[in-house]
């Protein structure tokens, strides 16, 4: 196998499991954490009860955060496979 | 002006002339409030905000007129990351999100707060499963992708069938938005509003498709969001909340679970219910307590995600991006722009109910006599326009919260004057809902025409066209169907159009899994993606009509704003058991799905297609 196929091999893999990670979080962020929101509102987070907080402000701050490093990790990846665009 | 047309230095100068531009509105803001101290009416005060804007849109719009294709399709595909992170949220924040989302959570509680998380968590699945490679892609319109990736035109026709049905019933509503914003501002009929908010419309995008479409957005977005958070910040500083309220509003969320009990808030329901208007029935904070409240959270949350992964107008503006890298930058960027307002909605909404049930502050209205209630100069004014009535159902001459009814918009229009916050700050919102309404719109109508005349025409009916007859086509069709959803807007039925959900739901169930697989499965083909279009339109759309108007007991509480989980559902389940069926994609297909996947290298589609 050449080394270009395998690293796109490699690019492809790695790229599916960061995909995976943040689908995970997404679902945490999205629906896990709502469903339990009444459990949740047992807890302070800043003075808001926290199943409140997390609905008006948690998940929306987490998705932005979440965003950011999504960006950089899959540049990285792109950049160590050799996948990346030429600048 | 000349710089707009020399591209280069332009794109250098972006940050100087939207600096500019910002100092300049922000000027004018305070102009407004001079003239104001210096007795200019109110009403020439809203007249001045809506009709200096769109002037502003209209000039940009026909600076960056075009005669190229790339230009016009995909505004040259030179937007950098943060300014089309701007568009994109102007683009996705309609009049809806601006007017009716705080008095949404306002009305409806905790519930309600599902279209905060569904409407920004979708950003998530954009960035992760498709804007990237559907920029790498090089397409001019998502029917492209679709077109190309499955080949055919049958498939080509599938999605701008979705794309169209899923884009036309968002855009009637905006339409409408812009025509409401209007006539009220500028003082004239409804039905004339409408259509001068198409001109306005039709001015900032005709001339230059994409390329005009991008800098109109960027300064709607900025000031859609200055009219936003200037009224909020300023009202919690009056209420001594300091200038962040956002971070600090727990203790009136406290507050409020006290004085609900105080007003038996939930317990009291309405004698007589007001068609349009509502009273305060559902608790600030009481999340769900059962499996299918539960469900219908997760579920509506889930049809606002997918749908946003899946509405072209989103999707083609990453399309813009100079590289693969950017776009995926862009999307963080759109999402933080959104997020500005969206995490402001809650505060708001919970602001304004705090002013309204609390009997220490002056503003208040629940437990207050009467006479007092209509003594608010802004009682009498929402009063007057039939957005506000109050009805002393037991006659004991005290205003209880089921005897106070009133439209959910009033909570982000009236909210300056709920404050007592000077005119110009209502003039300052009338013109944000504007920006929003009119930059969702012009998204709308170019996906819709460009779709038309790029997948529909060019590519099925005419591929020899040339240039220059694309391009009038394309504009033709851009006053044809703008024409035809201002006449639908202009009838008013609302009823019969329902939510600006049902585009989410549309365009999930027919194009989600078509798109995604389309990058992710390699297995995936023309026969499988064309079953997943067409199945899934088709469930989602009898889904709707069965519960909406046939009668049909919802499946586990999913009403009419969800039934893209039935279509979505049932196009997956389509599209992998077809596909499964037939032979898989050629090997140049298949070549073609492994070059997406990597940023590197030429687009699949020439620069010019």
């Amino acid at each position: 196998m050449s080394t270009e196929a395998s690293n796109r091999e490699t690019h492809w893999r790695r790229t599916r499991t960061l995909m995976i990670v943040h689908m995970v979080i997404w679902f945490i962020f999205s629906y896990l954490v709502h469903w339990f929101a009444t459990d949740l509102n047992a807890f302070k987070f800043n003075d808001f009860p926290l199943g409140y907080y997390m609905a008006a402000q948690g998940s929306l701050v987490a998705f932005v955060v979440q965003l950011f490093i999504f960006s950089w990790q899959q540049h990285k990846v792109d950049v160590e496979c050799g996948m990346a665009e030429s600048e | 002006m000349s710089f707009f047309r020399m591209q280069g230095s332009f794109i250098d100068n972006l940050p100087k002339i939207y600096g500019f531009y910002t100092g300049g509105f922000v000027a004018f803001v305070g102009l407004m409030a001079l003239a104001e101290q210096f007795g200019m009416k109110e009403d020439t005060i809203g007249l001045m905000f809506v009709g200096f804007t769109i002037f502003i849109y209209a000039l940009i719009g026909w600076l960056s007129r075009t005669m190229q294709l790339d230009a016009y399709y995909v505004a040259g595909r030179q937007v950098p990351t943060v300014f089309n992170g701007m568009a994109t949220a102007a683009d996705w924040m309609s009049g809806a999100s601006f007017v009716a989302m705080a008095g949404g959570i306002y009305m409806g509680g905790h519930p309600y707060l599902a279209y905060v998380v569904g409407w920004t968590g979708g950003y998530v699945l954009v960035a992760v499963l498709m804007a990237p490679y559907l920029r790498k892609f090089g397409c001019y319109t998502v029917p492209d992708f679709i077109g190309t990736r499955y080949g055919g035109n049958f498939a080509r026709l599938c999605a701008v069938l979705v794309l169209v049905v899923a884009s036309f019933t968002y855009v009637t509503a905006q339409i409408n938005a812009t025509g409401t914003i209007a006539s009220r501002a500028l003082l004239i009929p409804f039905g004339v509003g409408v259509w001068l908010g198409l001109a306005g419309i039709l001015l900032c995008s005709m001339l230059g498709g994409m390329r005009a479409v991008t800098w109109t957005q960027v300064a709607q977005y900025i000031v859609l969001i200055i009219a936003y958070l200037i009224p909020v910040i300023w009202m919690s500083n009056k209420q001594g909340f300091g200038a962040i309220p956002h971070l600090v509003y727990g203790d009136a969320i406290l507050r409020i679970a006290e004085l609900e009990q105080l007003h038996q808030v939930g317990i009291l329901k309405p004698a007589v219910s007001q068609g349009g208007l509502d009273a305060l029935v559902v608790k600030h904070n009481q999340p769900a307590d059962t499996f299918v409240a539960n469900w219908r959270f997760v579920t509506l949350t889930a049809c606002m995600m997918i749908g946003t992964a899946s509405l072209p107008h989103i999707l083609m503006r990453y399309f813009t991006t100079p590289s693969v890298k950017s776009a995926r930058n862009s999307v963080a960027w759109s999402l933080f722009f959104i997020f500005l307002l969206y995490f402001t909605a809650p505060a708001l909404a919970t602001f304004t109910k705090l002013q309204m049930l609390d009997p220490n502050l002056a503003t208040s209205v629940i437990g207050k006599t009467l006479a007092e209630v209509n003594a608010h100069v802004w009682v009498q004014k929402w009063s007057a326009v039939g957005a506000l009535k109050v009805i002393d159902f037991n006659g004991d001459g005290i205003v209880q919260v089921n005897e106070f009814f009133m439209r959910g918009d009033i909570v982000v229009l009236a909210t300056p004057e709920i404050a007592g916050l000077p005119y110009v700050i209502s003039g300052l919102v009338a013109a944000g809902g504007m920006a929003a309404a009119m930059s969702t719109a012009d998204g709308l109508l170019l996906a819709i025409a460009n779709a038309l005349s790029h997948d529909l025409y060019y590519k099925i009916i005419d591929p020899k066209a040339d240039v220059k007859r694309r391009l009038i086509v394309a504009r033709v069709l851009l006053i044809v169907i703008g024409a035809i959803g201002a006449f639908i807007a202009s009838l008013r039925l609302t009823d019969i159009l329902g939510a600006v959900a049902w585009a989410f739901d549309f365009a999930m169930s027919g194009l989600f899994f078509p798109l995604v697989l389309g990058v992710w499965w390699k297995r995936a083909n023309k026969a499988g993606a064309i079953a997943g279009m067409l199945v899934g339109l088709g469930a989602g759309t009898w889904y709707l009509y069965a519960v909406k108007w046939g009668g049909m007991v919802p499946w586990w509480g999913m009403d009419d704003v969800r039934f893209g989980i039935v279509g979505a559902t049932a196009s997956l389940v389509a599209m992998v058991v077809v596909t499964l069926l037939t032979p898989a994609p050629d090997k140049a297909t298949q070549d073609m799905v492994d070059e997406v996947r990597i940023p590197k290298g030429d687009t699949i589609l020439g620069t010019t297609h």
